[in-house]
């Protein structure tokens, strides 16, 4: 009975989750839940609070009120240690890449394999030939972070990521800076490893047709609400105003481009004098 | 009215950064044990932090003996007693020189790039990304740095020392002619252990500790800008210059009394 229940609840719920930085408002009462062994994705404009809505999960930012439950615990009521054991199963791709800029791409990958496992250095070597093949990257394990391009970097990232095979991954924007070759290869990596795995997925991203792709269900975030969600096949008939911007990239519409600012005449006539 | 607003203001953030710090150093101790056990992270930032600090120490302790050697032998000769000139270079270098110099040294060596480095480390979000694969940045990356620094603190003390002592034997002895055997024999018999040696060693030990911990500290604290970094590598530098020269007339008082 009790496996039933932990197999309903999703692995990650958000319930009514609010945040504030400063004045600004970016999250007001929002309610998500990301499936065990599905894909979910996040989409939303610019400066939004995709990449915040990650480090909630991750336990790294406290919510202003609301509740962040993954795999059944209250991270934001975790103590230090149990955060730390519940971090050991969630892989996070940063969107910056974030790699350790004194290691080469090798020890990078190797870096949560050294720190939590004591396999022996023969089986870390090809655990990490295996994540770095996966990201088309295995030439380049003795190069530095610095002698990598942007879109390397974040491949690198990405297998560090997945290194300990973890039950959940958050992806910050995994095909930023990719061609079209290397995000074939990351939309099939994604899917696999939700597939052969029962990895549960995160996606942030901006490429909306990529993304909803692989997705199992879509939410899409502005101005603090949940504007829109359903599967893919449900967003791309919906007939929200929002919903439409978005996904048919109208400049036009509900969704503000712009951050939040006084009107733009009034701005320029004003001068320097505030 | 506002400036006492100011003032209290200043006076609130200095006290709260100093809790920060406290709060800092103890999580950072706990990370000292597993340091211990894998030393190859320590080796590495023994190494960093003490051999490449070698250079400076040495040559700044060689200079700082010379300049002794010659001041002092002005001084005494007008009383004949030149022979002295052993004590003198000893027991300066050793019990304060040595120390004190060499911390402010290092702490402009050594420091400024501890703060640098983990400074650069938190604005890249490379600590934010340890601590979400579970590792937490204050024992990986600050414990074995704090650890390295208190051990070549008083290491490079006391090679400072020693450089200094030959630098002053090679002005007055080999220079200006002072008797080879009475200042080495003056020394030996003036110079005691417990009351100078070690009193030495624990001063660079504290200095090693306060120097180091700043440094770490202030990197950490940094605000994740570059103008962050900077302030944060010059505060170190600053902070750590005055908390040597304070704690040194403490413990001056305490030990020499
Ligand atoms: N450290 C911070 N201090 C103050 N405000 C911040 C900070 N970090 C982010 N913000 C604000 O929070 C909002 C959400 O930021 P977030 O990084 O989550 O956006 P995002 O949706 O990931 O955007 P993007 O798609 O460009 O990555 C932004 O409006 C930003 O201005
Ligand atoms: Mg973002």
């Amino acid at each position: 009975m009790q496996n039933n229940n932990q197999e309903l609840e999703p692995l990650v719920r958000i319930r009514d989750l609010c945040f504030r930085r400063g004045e600004r408002v970016i999250f007001d009462h929002i309610n998500l839940s990301m499936p065990r062994g599905k894909i979910t994705a996040i989409m939303g404009p610019s400066g939004c609070g995709k990449t915040t809505l990650l480090r909630m999960i991750g336990g790294q930012l406290k919510p202003l009120s609301g509740s962040v439950r993954v795999d059944g615990q209250e991270v934001t009521a975790l103590s230090r240690g149990a955060l730390m054991s519940l971090r050991q199963r969630m892989g996070m791709l940063f969107q910056s890449g974030a790699l350790l800029t004194d290691l080469p791409v090798f020890d990078n990958v190797a870096f949560p394999l050294r720190e939590h496992t004591r396999l022996p250095e023969r089986m870390v070597r090809d655990l990490v030939l295996m994540k770095l093949e996966a990201v088309g990257l295995r030439g380049a394990r003795d190069l530095m972070p610095s002698q990598l391009s942007g879109g390397m970097a974040r491949r690198v990232a990405l297998a560090r990521a997945i290194a300990l095979d973890p039950m959940i991954i958050l992806y910050d924007e995994p095909f930023t800076g990719q061609d079209p070759i290397s995000m074939g290869v990351l939309l099939r990596l994604i899917e696999q490893m939700n597939e052969a795995l029962g990895t549960t997925s995160v996606i942030v991203s901006h490429d909306v047709r990529e993304a909803a792709s692989i997705s199992d269900y879509i939410y899409v975030l502005s101005g603090g609400k949940i504007i829109g969600e359903g599967t893919p096949v449900q967003l791309d008939v919906s007939d929200s105003e929002w919903v439409r911007q978005f996904m048919d990239a109208r400049p036009d519409g509900p969704v503000r481009f712009h951050y939040p600012a006084r009107d733009i005449a009034e701005d320029l006539l004003a001068g320097g004098d505030e | 009215m506002s400036a006492l607003r100011a003032l209290g203001r200043a006076g609130l953030s200095f006290f709260e950064r100093l809790g920060r710090g406290h709060i800092f150093l103890l999580y950072t101790l706990g990370g000292l044990p597993a340091t211990l056990y894998r030393w190859r992270l320590l080796t590495s930032q023994v190494f960093a932090l003490g051999v490449l600090s070698l250079v400076i120490i040495a040559v700044s302790g060689l200079f700082v003996g010379m300049v002794l050697g010659l001041q002092g032998y002005n001084t005494l000769v007008d009383f004949g007693a030149e022979e002295s000139l052993g004590i003198l270079l000893a027991l300066s270098l050793v019990r304060e020189l040595g120390p004190v110099v060499s911390a402010l040294l290092f702490a402009g060596r050594a420091g400024s790039a501890l703060t640098a480095e983990i400074g650069l480390m938190k604005t890249t979000e490379q600590l934010a990304a340890m601590e979400m694969m579970a590792v937490d940045p204050l024992h990986r990356v600050v414990a074995p740095r704090l650890l390295a620094g208190i051990l070549a603190m008083p290491l490079l003390a006391a090679i400072f020392s020693a450089v200094g002592v030959y630098g002053g034997y090679f002005v007055g002895v080999g220079l200006l002619g002072v008797d080879e055997g009475a200042f080495w024999s003056q020394m030996q018999s003036a110079v005691d252990f417990h009351d100078d040696i070690l009193n030495g060693v624990i001063k660079s030990f504290v200095f090693g500790i306060a120097v180091t911990w700043i440094a770490v500290f202030e990197g950490y604290d940094t605000a994740p800008t570059s103008a962050g970094i900077s302030r944060a590598t010059t505060r170190t530098v600053v902070n750590s210059s005055l908390a040597v020269l304070g704690l040194d007339f403490v413990l001056t008082a305490l030990m020499f009394d």
